[in-house]
């Protein structure tokens, strides 16, 4: 591990690093456990790991902004950048170096620009103390930099509030700011992950194309795979702390060493097959390898029973304007379709397309404002409150972070009670209970959860209870809204399992909204593509992958990051 | 779906009693954990203990509860002065009958009589039956002439019953009392805990109230915003739109009488205001977080969500308004005694006893003064860092972010 093995004289040497923070008093989490890599100059090196690997810290280590109460560095790390050790620097130097030579673009993009200031006004202000411009000269190379960055009419843009600008463009701005002084170093944290597939593909190619004409080298942080596999020149796969293999992008794709990476670079969904199960990080740890390599068949039939037919669906948000007018937003414009019995049907789109209103709308947690929607010959839109009880527990959601859906004053038990009680399910408080425990099972929970605390499980063990509650009504069809977005690769898989597993058993019918189309191909048997809240295109899922007849869709499917072979194939 | 439910139910589970297991820590717990290695919130909150442990104890009538008692002279100075050192006290003003007050055996000639001084008063003026008559002064009566003064005989039944009184049972009044006397020789000690047991109990009681007001209607209007929003704003708008005082004095006239239960009314009344605003905004946060969502989701009814899902996680906010609102309330009580719009003459509170010490300071009597504001700062104070150490420990925000 203490061998890099990088040729030349690097940009960046991280040797030993090691870092833990302070939990309370007696406790210490050692967060980087000793790791040491190299980022030579002029090129892209991926940090890759799932939350929790330490890479994160890592990059702020080398910007020296971890928070110093109650973060130990050991004394023996070095962060040698050009020569120079940065974590020997006082504030002061840290400061010069910062924005200057080192440079970072955040996750968030919203978060990170300061929302009263214009565009114009913040990166004047990098100029402005990194490199004494001030004034005309500030402005003129604040357009220079926007019009690099691709911000379109830069001279008009350059007035504008970061609230006024789409995501897209905004991670454009910080891209700009990042950039301005001219840096030899820029840090990527996660920077396409809030973004929608298409953006993530302009940022990507915005990223490569700037290291390319700059000569600096980029330390790109991600989860994703598939996205390193486009840009990186050398990868280095953490994992709690510890980094499990480096080295040239090549040999990572084409020979992991590593049974962490080859189950990483395996238990994501690929679009070209659909194993019946997703394998997952434990079977490579602790087996011999993925145990079920069978394809899974997908796709509807014309003959197929519908349980769902949904007509002329329209939802319109309104907004006060001046004192009496009212502004519409249609969000949902006339969409029809119908589920069939025990498929899945996929709905896909870019952030505002309207998908999540769908899924919303068909359970009423947002009114309809026209059409219907026929549930076993009732129409579930224009029924009572009253009526629709009986309906509310055939239809669920599972909802994207399961951080935000469970109740963090309720133990497991009580979550997965409560819609027991509420409709009348089991007989008695013991069958209820007993009920609860023989779910918990089914989602691969051990007993004791029950007695626990949302707080207590990890992201992936949250969203089995949130799927076990919805268990506890037995419903027909279940919304996923973004279900396992905001999940680890390796955990994600896991719940995609277990959602096939419980359609198996329980002829579910699913419907599955996600901005990932290589998730949607996976699980979906229908696959619904959405902009604007109007359907696009409408088909089977193989169908639409292999030959979309919309351009919209050839657009969304040419921006799914392709990986290290589909970047290959395409050279 | 039948057959699923029967396939769910075909093999028991174990049953709730089965598994060993241990109950998860739930947030009240963790707070408890914090709070109790925060040093000054532990020994601030043994202090206000102390304090509410007095109060009931004063309350139930087993400490304080002779508070009315001439056990002293008048204006006993407190027991660490001394005796003489009455003359070397700051009471450089000297009044008739206040020089000598330290004089066990005097006690009879020192006795502020306020009928003795009407009396006084009506023998130096005219007599009621033949003034009228004459027009003319009549001489000053002796004590012999009985015949003039109609409440002659009245007056002698009252000093022969007192003075059989202090022969039967001779009052031994004491020099020097712990706290000091006041004007009546009570002994300010035991004034100082039955005033607590006042000004607490309508701290506690008012901000309860006004905590539970604020909550409920902060509740409601965020949570169904819209038209019942913008009513309880507007309802809202127009209390806080009058000037504090003004109010407090516009609710007294209208409840009539006094009392502590009056004052309770009067403070709890009038300070829902910052907590609704506060809930209003919990609510409204809350109500379109996920889990809020996946309860109506699951067919919870709106009170349920409102008060079993959300409630729950917002009750930190409330607690901490609570125990802020205690220590406002009780500076209330106090202003309010002491402007004399408070409890009724016969009750002890801190306040009144503040209203007292007023006319006391000019004679250099300060020790019910002191008494009486040090309980409250002590209180208060305490009070205030239990506070600060409760929202601590509450504060979700701090949890768990140490390792992130």
């Amino acid at each position: 591990m203490n061998s890099p093995k990088f040729a030349g004289d690097p940009l960046v040497a991280v040797r030993n690093l090691r870092v833990s923070f302070r939990l309370d008093r007696q406790t210490t989490f050692d967060a980087v456990k000793g790791i040491s890599f190299d980022i030579p100059r002029n090129s892209t090196v991926a940090l890759v790991g799932e939350s929790g690997s330490g890479k994160s810290v890592t990059s702020l280590a080398m910007l020296g902004l971890l928070p110093p109460e109650n973060s130990i560095i050991d004394p023996a790390s070095e962060i040698l950048f050009g020569g120079r050790n940065i974590l020997g620097l006082s504030m002061g130097e840290l400061r010069k170096l910062r924005g200057a030579e080192i440079s970072m673009i955040f996750q968030e993009p919203m978060t990170s620009l300061n929302p009263v200031f214009t565009v114009g006004w913040q990166l004047e202000e990098v100029l402005r103390l990194h490199v004494g411009l001030s004034g005309k000269a500030a402005r003129k190379r604040s357009v220079e930099v926007l019009r690099e960055v691709g911000i379109p009419e830069p001279e008009r843009r350059i007035d504008a509030y970061p609230s006024q600008l789409s995501g897209g463009q905004q991670q454009r701005v910080m891209i700009a700011m990042a950039i301005a002084c001219e840096p030899q170093l820029l840090i990527a944290d996660e920077p396409t992950t809030a973004l929608d597939v298409t953006i993530q593909k302009q940022i990507l190619d915005l990223i490569a194309d700037l290291q390319k004409r700059r000569q600096m080298s980029v330390l790109f942080i991600t989860h994703d795979l598939a996205v390193v596999g486009e840009i990186a020149d050398y990868v280095v796969v953490m994992r709690n702390g510890e980094i499990r293999e480096q080295g040239p992008a090549k040999d990572v794709f084409e020979h992991p060493k590593d049974t962490y990476t080859k189950a990483l670079l395996r238990c994501r969904p690929q679009l070209e097959r659909r194993p019946a199960r997703l394998p997952v990080i434990d079977d490579y740890m602790h087996g011999s390898g993925p145990k079920h390599t069978e394809e899974r068949r997908r796709g509807v039939a014309p003959g197929d029973a519908i349980v769902l037919d949904v007509k002329n669906l329209g939802k319109s948000f309104y907004s006060r304007e001046g004192l009496f007018g009212k502004r519409e937003f249609k969000a949902v414009k006339d969409v029809s379709f119908r589920l069939p019995k025990g498929k899945t049907l996929g709905l896909v789109g870019e952030s505002g397309s309207g998908k999540t209103t769908v899924g919303l709308t068909l359970m009423r947690l947002h009114e309809a404002t026209t059409g219907e929607a026929y549930f076993e010959g009732k129409d579930l839109l224009s029924m009572s409150p009253k009526e629709f009880m009986a309906y509310k527990r055939r239809i669920q959601i599972i909802f994207q972070n399961p951080y935000a859906s469970l109740n963090p004053r309720f133990t497991v038990g009580q979550i997965l009670v409560e819609p027991m009680q509420i409709h009348g399910i089991g007989d008695s408080a013991q069958a209820r209970t007993d009920m609860a425990f023989e779910l918990l099972d089914k989602v691969g929970l051990p007993e004791v959860s029950f007695y626990k605390y949302p707080h207590e499980f990890s992201g992936g063990q949250r969203q089995r209870i949130a799927i076990a509650r919805c268990l506890t009504m037995r419903p027909d069809i279940l919304i996923c809204d973004e279900s396992v977005s905001a999940l680890d690769v390796s955990v994600q898989a896991q719940v995609l399992n277990l959602l096939q597993d419980l359609q198996d058993e329980y002829g579910l019918s699913y419907i599955f909204i996600s901005h990932d189309l290589a998730v949607v191909k996976y699980i979906s048997d229908e696959v619904m593509v959405m902009n604007e809240g109007e359907i696009v295109e409408i088909a089977n899922s193989d169908e639409i992958y292999r030959d979309p007849k919309k351009p919209y869709t050839k657009r969304l499917l040419a921006s799914i990051p392709k990986g290290w072979q589909g970047a290959r194939a395409a050279d | 779906m039948a057959t699923d439910l029967a396939a769910l139910r075909g093999t028991r589970a174990p049953t709730a009693r089965e598994i060993p297991h241990t109950v998860s820590p739930g947030l009240w717990t963790l707070a408890w954990r914090r709070l109790r290695s925060d040093t000054v919130g532990m020994v601030s909150l043994v202090i206000v203990a102390a304090f509410i442990l007095m109060m009931i104890l004063s309350g139930a009538g087993l400490i304080a509860s002779d508070w009315n008692r001439e056990v002293g002279v008048n204006y006993a100075p407190p027991t660490f002065l001394g005796e003489e050192a009455t003359a070397t006290a700051p009471a450089s003003i000297t009044l008739p009958g206040a020089g000598n007050a330290a004089g066990a055996t005097q006690y009879k000639s020192n006795i502020v009589d306020p009928i003795g001084d009407v009396i006084e008063a009506l023998k130096a003026g005219k007599t009621p039956g033949e003034a009228a008559s004459t027009g003319t002064l009549p001489p000053p009566e002796t004590a012999e002439e009985k015949s003039v003064d109609p409440l002659a005989e009245v007056m002698a039944d009252i000093r022969k019953s007192e003075a059989s009184k202090a022969a039967a049972k001779p009052v031994e009044r004491k020099a020097t009392l712990p706290f000091g006397g006041d004007k009546w020789g009570r002994d300010v000690l035991k004034k100082t805990i039955k005033g607590s047991e006042t000004s607490i109990f309508v701290g506690l009681a008012a901000a309860t109230l006004a905590t539970f007001l604020g909550t409920v209607f902060g509740a409601i209007a965020g949570y169904f915003g819209k038209w019942v929003d913008d009513a309880f704003n507007w309802f809202y708008s127009v209390f806080s739109s009058i000037p504090y005082l003004l109010l407090i004095l516009a609710v007294a006239a209208v409840l009539q009488q006094k009392g502590i239960f009056t004052v309770i009314l009067i403070l709890g009344l009038t300070g829902w205001t910052g907590v609704f605003r506060l809930m209003r905004a919990e609510y409204l946060k809350h109500k379109s977080r996920e889990y809020v969502q996946a309860a109506d989701a699951i067919g919870a009814s709106n009170a349920r969500r409102m008060f079993l899902h959300i409630f729950p996680n917002v009750s930190h906010v409330v607690l901490v308004q609570l125990s802020i609102l205690v220590v406002g309330f009780i500076k209330a009580e106090v202003i309010l005694s002491f402007l004399g719009f408070g409890v009724p003459v016969d009750v002890v509170s801190w306040g009144s006893m503040l209203n007292e010490a007023q006319n006391e300071l000019i004679l250099g009597k300060w020790w019910q003064l002191v008494a009486a504001t040090t309980a409250m700062a002590i209180l208060v104070t305490a009070f205030s860092l239990f506070t600060d150490a409760l929202r601590d420990a509450l504060d979700p925000k701090l949890k768990g972010r140490a390792g992130a």
